[in-house]
């Protein structure tokens, strides 16, 4: 350990580049095993009713199909088959009653797919049809309730009230009380209030969900799963918690992910192909189409409503939100992205007075999870239209009222919680000067008019959760890291190994990054929340410390320097050949402090992450279409560990946002997903991309490791309310939903005239 | 009930025969070899991540029946002249072309494709190839850079060659 190699900070080339161009990186949906027979769902076409029977004779008859099974077969193998992070709400098949069109109420299992595909088709359910309920609002006093009882996982405390509950959709009601709201609505000069809403949209990644469920050896109660998890840890302890056993009984083995996006976190596609293995005791696969996707999990639409009270000069000194997130029919985890996302919804801006009330509902569609964002972008939309249309009231610049508004460096926040390491001002600044905000802009001439926006977010970081890693030192100096980080793309593999050769003075080349296996790898929460380079960083730092000690130590022993002396060397010298191993350990969990009963904590996140993006657009009057012709976007991300890697992360994100923004919308009818495909729901292609600039700012996490947090998110936050608001800038027309179409903008334009479409 | 028939292809190179299900698709084909770089995702031919070469041409794997590659030739992204990368996925790994790497075969065989055609091809021509090919992560940007890289590394190539 004689070299010091710099790794971090270094745009090295992913570690699995290799496997990746040359087709030979492994997927779970492309992977297969001796004996597998392969499951296909039977799913529900009602939104909301009572099973009143499922006819299975049809499709066990199909020449090659190895069963059937239904919700009551998979009750006789495990007593309560129900599933979920924050409520155990979730039937592996539909028991008694379906939730949404789409719900699995019959699983076939067969050895040729095509097989299975058929006799699914071949399943017939009928059922009693229920009142349903679509609508967020709607679901907070509507009389179809989606679940007759509330089931809280007991894993959260501010769920435990919600225990046994009846009749209500609300699955988490979040609070948040600050200051004399209604004093300093009395005393504001101006009060604004507006109501926004955001489409149900899903993650799409190009892997669908798949596992495949193992059984070790006959008879024997342990399970092997082969998934397409961002939480191996997880899905070993909840599939162990429903056939009750202990941990050691599941191994979860995580290979890489074609991309996850928040889509693969917590159980997906896990207890169903582990209770079919179980049953059938043979090896089986269970993994979704693209078209299957659209009934596993998407991001939750929501309404947003925000009140302001404003002084003449823009200062807000009063504030209250109010947001209802359409959660479909299982919790997942909405219950977190309602308070967690919550209590950032005033936006990043210092206001004495501020109530927050946030509602996670159930309802009669597809359930509605954490996706890039974890529910900030839907904030973000509405705070920063808001500020747009505040800005415009008073006749304000949209940067003044900003630089007016901002949080600074130490400043709390709505829960109290200190602004630290939140580099507002500085993304806020770099972006007027990258957009040359103050300077003259060309609005445009005839019939295409030209403006621009800007619109900044932040997010807290999902706390407390731990990481635990261990890093391996061969006797020849080569090392190998253990952690359950799962790497679906973000490139969590190169930046660990960086780590660790930075604090080991080894070679990245001699560095090996050993898959999520839960028999093999230590805990970690889960790769989600862009927790992972600032949680799981600090532990594989702790892991290569530990080791670089430990060799330290050793060398010291055997009277040699360890400066100075090759590693191999001190290895023989101890065992006399090239033998043993070192084998440093690591954890991680940040402090943290729950919100009281008003919402008010010292400590609400470890870090937090900024995202701004300025927007610039070009509106054709006579059609209402628009263009996107300038994207940039800034970000806090502290120190970059692998800058090139940073950057890919800042415009994925931005393009994902993008489609959410100008082109993707799950369409239904009645519950019934209308554009389950590729075809019909159209995600961003090589020509929906506008030129885009993105930044991390020059800046430092000094509680992170190296000073780096969280990036995979924060290019996400500003996307959507920049462009809303360089079209308000361009032609005088505003969008309170999305997705922004030209169709709403030419309606506008014509509303704006005097004369409004007749069938708006 | 299946019915199935014997089909020769020259798969990578080699002679194969393969007894198929005439339902099959070239990908699940390709998978019973073991050969996993092509990819069904979408099942309608509009992502790109099941993109095989048959006789040359860039085919959708996912809508292509087996049975019509008798008698073809097929490539996939495991086709390698010697063991070493090609120019493509030298410049996909320079540029960090990618991040899950799902549909990264796809986009390195549909730039091959391009580049055979197009030795310089435009920033236009490079979004006209590749508008076919999804890439949910957005790596668009990177690809783009990617593609040009491996226009200059091809030309460089050339003008060894001769």
């Amino acid at each position: 350990m004689t070299l010091s190699t710099a790794a971090v900070g270094r745009s090295i080339p992913r570690l699995e580049a290799r496997a990746k161009v040359t087709g030979r990186a492994e997927y779970v949906h492309n992977m297969s095993v001796p004996g597998m027979l392969i499951a296909k769902v039977a799913r529900s076409n009602v939104a909301h009713g009572r099973i009143r029977n499922i006819d299975v004779a049809a499709a066990r008859a199909l020449p090659g199909v190895f069963a059937v099974y239904t919700g009551e077969d998979i009750r006789k193998l495990i007593a309560e088959p129900y599933y979920g992070p924050a409520f155990h709400d979730q039937p592996i098949l539909a028991i008694d009653k379906v939730r949404y069109a789409g719900e699995p109420v019959a699983v076939v299992l067969a050895a040729d797919a095509h097989v299975a595909e058929n006799a699914a088709r071949l399943i017939e359910a009928q059922y009693e049809a229920l009142p349903a309920v679509y609508d967020e609002v709607e679901a907070m006093t509507s009389k179809a309730v989606v679940h007759e009882v509330l089931k809280p996982a007991g894993t959260f405390a501010d769920l435990k009230h919600l225990k046994d509950k009846r009749d209500t959709n609300v699955a988490l009601d979040f609070h948040l009380r600050r200051g004399d709201l209604g004093r300093a609505f009395a005393a504001a000069d101006h009060v604004f209030e507006h109501t926004f809403r955001t489409q149900q949209v899903l993650h799409l990644p190009l892997e669908p969900f798949a596992t495949v469920a193992i059984v070790n050896g006959a008879g024997d109660d342990s399970l092997t799963l082969h998934s397409s998890t961002q939480s191996p840890s997880f899905v070993r302890t909840e599939i162990a918690r429903l056939f009750g056993w202990t941990d050691n009984k599941v191994r979860v083995k995580v290979p890489y992910l074609g991309g996850g996006f928040g889509a693969k976190v917590y159980v997906k596609s896990e207890a169903l192909a582990a209770a079919c293995a179980m049953l059938a005791k043979r090896p089986v696969k269970f993994a979704t189409t693209m078209e299957e996707q659209f009934y596993m999990i998407t991001k939750h639409a929501t309404t947003l409503r925000i009140k302001s009270g404003v002084m003449q000069d823009g200062k807000i000194t009063a504030r209250e939100c109010e947001v209802w997130w359409n959660g479909g029919a299982y919790a997942d985890i909405g219950p977190r992205v309602t308070q967690k996302s919550g209590f950032t919804a005033p936006g990043p801006y210092d206001i004495d007075n501020v109530h927050i009330d946030s509602y996670a509902l159930y309802t009669n569609l597809p359930a509605a999870g954490a996706l890039r964002g974890f529910g900030i972008p839907q904030l973000v939309w509405a705070y920063e239209s808001h500020t747009d249309m505040i800005a415009r009231e008073l006749k304000i610049d949209p940067l003044t009222i900003r630089r007016k508004n901002i949080l600074r460096e130490g400043w709390p926040q709505a829960t109290g919680t200190l602004m630290r390491d939140a580099a507002l001002e500085k993304v806020l600044e770099r972006l007027a000067q990258r957009m040359q905000w103050e300077k003259p802009f060309q609005r445009g001439s005839g019939t295409i008019k030209r403006g621009r926006g800007m619109a900044i977010g932040f997010k807290a970081s999902i706390s407390p959760t731990t990481s635990m890693a261990i890093v391996n030192l061969s006797a020849d100096g080569s090392c190998a890291l253990y952690s359950s980080t799962v790497d679906m793309g973000q490139g969590s593999d190169t930046i660990m190994a960086q780590m660790v050769s930075e604090v080991m003075g080894i070679p990245i080349e001699k560095i090996t990054v050993v898959h999520p296996d839960t028999d093999v790898t230590p805990y970690d929460m889960a790769t989600l929340g862009s927790r992972s380079t600032f949680h799981m960083g600090h532990a594989v730092k702790n892991a290569a410390e530990d080791a670089r000690d430990k060799l330290l130590t050793l060398a010291s022993e055997v009277g040699l320097s360890a400066e100075t002396t090759p590693i191999p060397d001190i290895f023989k010298k101890k065992y006399g050949m090239l033998a043993g191993n070192i084998v440093g350990v690591g954890s991680f969990v940040p402090s943290y402090q729950s919100p009281d009963a008003r919402g008010q904590t010292e400590n609400a996140t470890p870090f937090w992450m900024i995202g701004a993006t300025g927007a610039e657009v070009e509106v054709d009057t006579e059609t209402g279409e628009f263009k996107v012709t300038r994207l940039v976007n800034l970000v806090d991300v502290g120190k970059s560990i692998n800058p090139a890697i940073v950057e890919t992360q800042i415009s994925g994100a931005t393009v994902m946002q993008l489609g959410f923004t100008l082109q993707e919308q799950m369409n239904f009818s009645d519950g019934h997903v209308t554009n389950a495909s590729l075809a019909d729901y159209k995600i961003p292609g090589m020509r929906d991309i506008p030129p885009m600039e993105n930044e991390a700012v020059d800046a430092e996490q000094k509680s992170g490791p190296f000073g780096a947090k969280g990036v995979g998110e924060s290019g996400t936050f500003g996307v959507s309310p920049a462009v809303a608001n360089a079209i308000d800038d361009a032609v005088g027309v505003r969008l309170t939903s999305l997705p922004l179409t030209a169709e709403a903008v030419y309606r506008g334009l014509r509303e704006k005239a005097g004369k409004p479409l007749k069938d708006s | 009930m299946n019915i199935t028939r014997t089909i020769n292809f020259t798969l990578n190179g080699e002679p194969v025969t393969a007894q198929i299900a005439t339902h099959q698709n070239l990908v699940e084909v390709l998978h019973e070899r073991g050969l996993t770089g092509a990819r069904e995702s979408c099942a309608q031919g509009l992502c790109g991540c099941c993109t095989v070469l048959v006789n040359g041409a860039a085919v959708s794997g996912c809508l292509y029946l087996a049975a019509f590659a008798d008698g073809a030739e097929v490539r996939t992204i495991e086709h390698s002249e010697n063991g070493e990368l090609d120019a493509v996925q030298a410049a996909f790994i320079e540029t960090g072309a990618f991040q899950c790497g799902y549909c990264t075969p796809g986009m390195v065989l549909m730039t091959r494709q391009l580049l055979d055609a197009h030795a310089e091809p435009s920033e236009d021509e490079i979004k006209h190839y590749l508008s076919g090919n999804l890439c949910r992560c957005a790596a668009y940007p990177e690809i783009i850079k990617a593609v040009k890289l491996a226009a200059a590394k091809r030309k460089i190539e050339r003008k060894g060659a001769k």
